[in-house]
């Protein structure tokens, strides 16, 4: 099989950091906090180099669609095996306006120049959880999606995929080409071991302008302010259920 | 001063474009890489002493090594210490794990069955050991030891032997040199191998050997020729397999630290080994070879013991955050704070001089006076650090469930093998007055 596979790899602040809201209230402070590639993306990554080692693809590319700094994303990427890797760059200024809606264009585009027939993501990004890039992107390219994949399998060009939903489990078939998302128990990454990171130098890393895929950026959504969650207060202790009832009345909570 | 050290000499630049450029390989590799020195900081300036990223020797790629050595050491090695501890010795399985990443012989040629790096490689492995606090593994003696001694000096046959197995952690090795009754006075030992025919007749004993038990090749030291004008000219060294006949591990050694570390004795009685046991092809080398190697096995407890100190400060720095006495958190006490003051700053002047002296066994320039300085330096301080800041801890310092208390005993041997401190100012004071 020729299928090309196309993961998207988003750089966000790393899942250990503590997180700190700027003094202008808008946003967080990203500057010379600790980075590393979305986990949700490093699962994908994972799975699309399963299906290469499995022969079910025959090409690997890692996507990123970001300003230039800070490459090793794509590198650590290219370390696990993925084949080669594609920056689309955009102008610092721009990149606080990329949200889902931006990236699946720039994802749909460049699924059809590469010719890819599968496009693997993770589930949503642990810095801003929308979850939607993976759904926006099947709708630009008007593919099949599998969201939440637990479990993909590969044959005779479809794809049957293991769905973690709110109600348990869903198994559903796609024919490819297919947009899927993958979720925590879809796979264990592989360690980017020194052979490979070593291969890696010599992979193919393409950089690319949004003109060159053809995406014009609009910004949808204007950030207003963000606060650290409210402290939790204490609790209060009531001593019957009618008490109970008539607390989270007060609180026009029922 | 730093200049010179961190970028090397014109003479190295040069010969990049030789027909021996593919020999210098790792060479030119960590020369393209320099270029994002300027961008990484030193550790006295970053958030923690042990963040990924920083440091000028290091670069990128270096860093996404370094991210799967700490997920390792934390995923596969960390949650098994303590039972490790109970057994006296680590497992198989972590072993063959640690080839499997391709975690061991990372600084030897992929063409003998190495995978390929270099030395700056190889150290960022042994760091993620020293920042895991896991002493249980004997990954060091065995990849920046024993493995150096065979590539070195070893015949063909015996690195194709060896090397593929024990780069893929199936064969584990020790180095036996110290016997009951010689330990820095190599020249005292009585291990006689005699010939018999084209064999070779070894007897003797050797104890406080790491990796004894598990050991599938130990490396043995034993006197060829008692004639010799002096000891150091009589000495070979022979490659034992486990298993062979009269071959004998002993039991494993009860120690005040180091528990998960499986220290043996080890038996040798009218062992036959065949020719093609002595390393290489020369007899009574084994002094002159034993010494060659020694800077860098002292520079990789001194690089481990380094790596350990930032460790602790890390850990008491987080601990003295949540703790709190007389209403209030220990980092508001004046005490607490010059005592961290004083840790933080021996803890970064030892890291400059350390990741200098890295910087020059990379390039091969590394000598065996300086190697000592670092080895002596650092091993007294991880002690004083681990002195410390188990005090900091107050009583949960002294309690096992707390990795401090472990690291403070695993410390009090670094400064006794690998040569003793003692030994290491012998050498350093050579350079001084003789």
């Amino acid at each position: 099989m020729s299928m090309k596979i196309l993961v998207g790899c988003k750089r966000v602040i790393d899942y250990a950091v503590k997180i700190r809201v700027r003094p202008d209230k808008m946003g967080v402070v990203t500057e010379g906090v600790k980075h590393s590639m979305n986990p949700f993306d490093e699962i994908a990554v994972e799975e699309a180099i399963r299906m290469k080692e499995a022969k079910k693809a025959s090409e690997v590319i890692a996507v990123r669609c970001y300003s230039t700094i800070q490459q090793e994303t794509l590198r650590t990427a290219l370390a696990m095996g993925a084949d080669r890797a594609i920056h689309v760059e955009v102008p610092a200024k721009d990149c606080e306006n990329l949200g889902p809606a931006q990236v699946s264009k720039v994802l749909a585009a460049l699924a059809r120049r590469e010719g890819a027939s599968l496009v693997l993501l993770g589930k949503q990004a642990i810095d801003d959880d929308s979850n939607a890039t993976a759904q926006m992107t099947a709708a630009h390219l008007d593919w099949p999606q599998a969201t939440y994949a637990s479990k993909v399998s590969s044959c005779d060009g479809k794809l049957t995929v293991t769905r973690e939903v709110d109600g348990g489990l869903e198994t559903v078939e796609v024919s490819l080409p297919a947009v899927v998302s993958a979720d925590l128990r879809l796979n264990e990454p592989r360690y980017a071991t020194l052979p490979n990171i070593m291969k890696a130098k010599k992979k193919k890393l393409d950089k690319l302008s949004l003109g060159d895929v053809g995406v014009e950026l609009r910004q949808h959504l204007a950030v207003v302010a963000v606060s650290d969650p409210p402290t939790r207060q204490a609790g209060v202790t009531v001593d019957s259920v009618d008490s109970l009832i008539e607390a989270l009345r007060h609180a026009g909570r029922i | 001063m730093f200049r010179k050290t961190l970028f090397p000499s014109a003479r190295y630049l040069r010969t990049v474009s030789s027909p021996s450029a593919k020999l210098l390989s790792t060479t030119t590799r960590n020369l393209c890489c320099n270029a994002e020195a300027p961008q990484r900081l030193p550790t006295s300036q970053a958030d923690t002493l042990m963040d990924i990223g920083t440091r000028p020797l290091f670069n990128s790629d270096h860093d996404l090594l370094r991210q799967a050595a700490r997920r390792f050491f934390t995923e596969e090695v960390k949650p098994h210490m303590a039972q490790w501890e109970v057994d006296g010795q680590v497992s198989r399985e972590v072993w063959r794990r640690a080839g499997e990443l391709g975690f061991l012989g990372m600084n030897f040629p992929v063409e003998i069955g190495g995978n390929g790096g270099d030395f700056l490689d190889a150290s960022i492995f042994i760091e993620e050991q020293g920042y895991a606090q896991s002493s249980g593994p004997g990954f060091l003696l065995h990849s920046h030891i024993v493995m150096p001694y065979i590539t070195r000096y070893g015949t063909p046959e015996q690195i194709s032997r060896y090397l593929p197995d024990m780069v893929a952690g199936n064969k584990i090795s020790a180095l036996a040199m110290t016997e009951p009754g010689a330990g820095s006075d190599l020249q005292g030992i009585k291990t006689r191998a005699v010939r018999d025919g084209d064999d070779w007749i070894l007897n003797g004993s050797k104890t406080y050997i790491t990796n004894g038990s598990l050991c599938d090749v130990v490396l043995v030291a034993a006197v060829t020729d008692p004639d010799a004008k002096s000891r150091a000219h009589g000495l070979s060294l022979f490659l034992v397999d486990a298993g062979t006949k009269g071959f004998n591990k002993g039991k494993k050694l009860q120690k005040l630290g180091l528990k998960a570390q499986d220290t043996s004795e080890l038996f040798f009685e009218d062992v036959r080994l065949p020719k093609e046991a002595l390393l290489g092809t020369e007899l009574n080398k084994g002094f002159p070879q034993l010494m060659q190697e020694l800077s860098q096995e002292r520079l990789c407890v001194g690089i481990i013991c380094m790596a350990w100190c930032e460790a602790m400060f890390e850990d008491t720095r987080n601990f003295i955050r949540d703790r709190k006495a007389f209403g209030k958190s220990l980092t508001k006490m004046q005490v607490i704070q010059h005592k961290m003051a004083e840790l933080k700053t021996s803890i970064c002047v030892a890291r400059a001089f350390t990741d200098q002296c890295i910087d020059l066994h990379t390039q091969k320039r590394l000598d065996q006076y300086t190697a000592a300085m670092q080895k002596y330096w650092v091993s007294d301080l991880a002690n004083k650090v681990a002195y410390d800041c188990l005090q900091l801890h107050g009583g949960s310092g002294y309690m096992l469930e707390y990795p401090i208390s472990r690291s403070y005993v695993d410390m009090r041997v670094q400064t006794i093998f690998a040569g003793t401190n003692e030994i290491m100012k012998e050498i350093i004071a050579r350079s001084i007055v003789a």
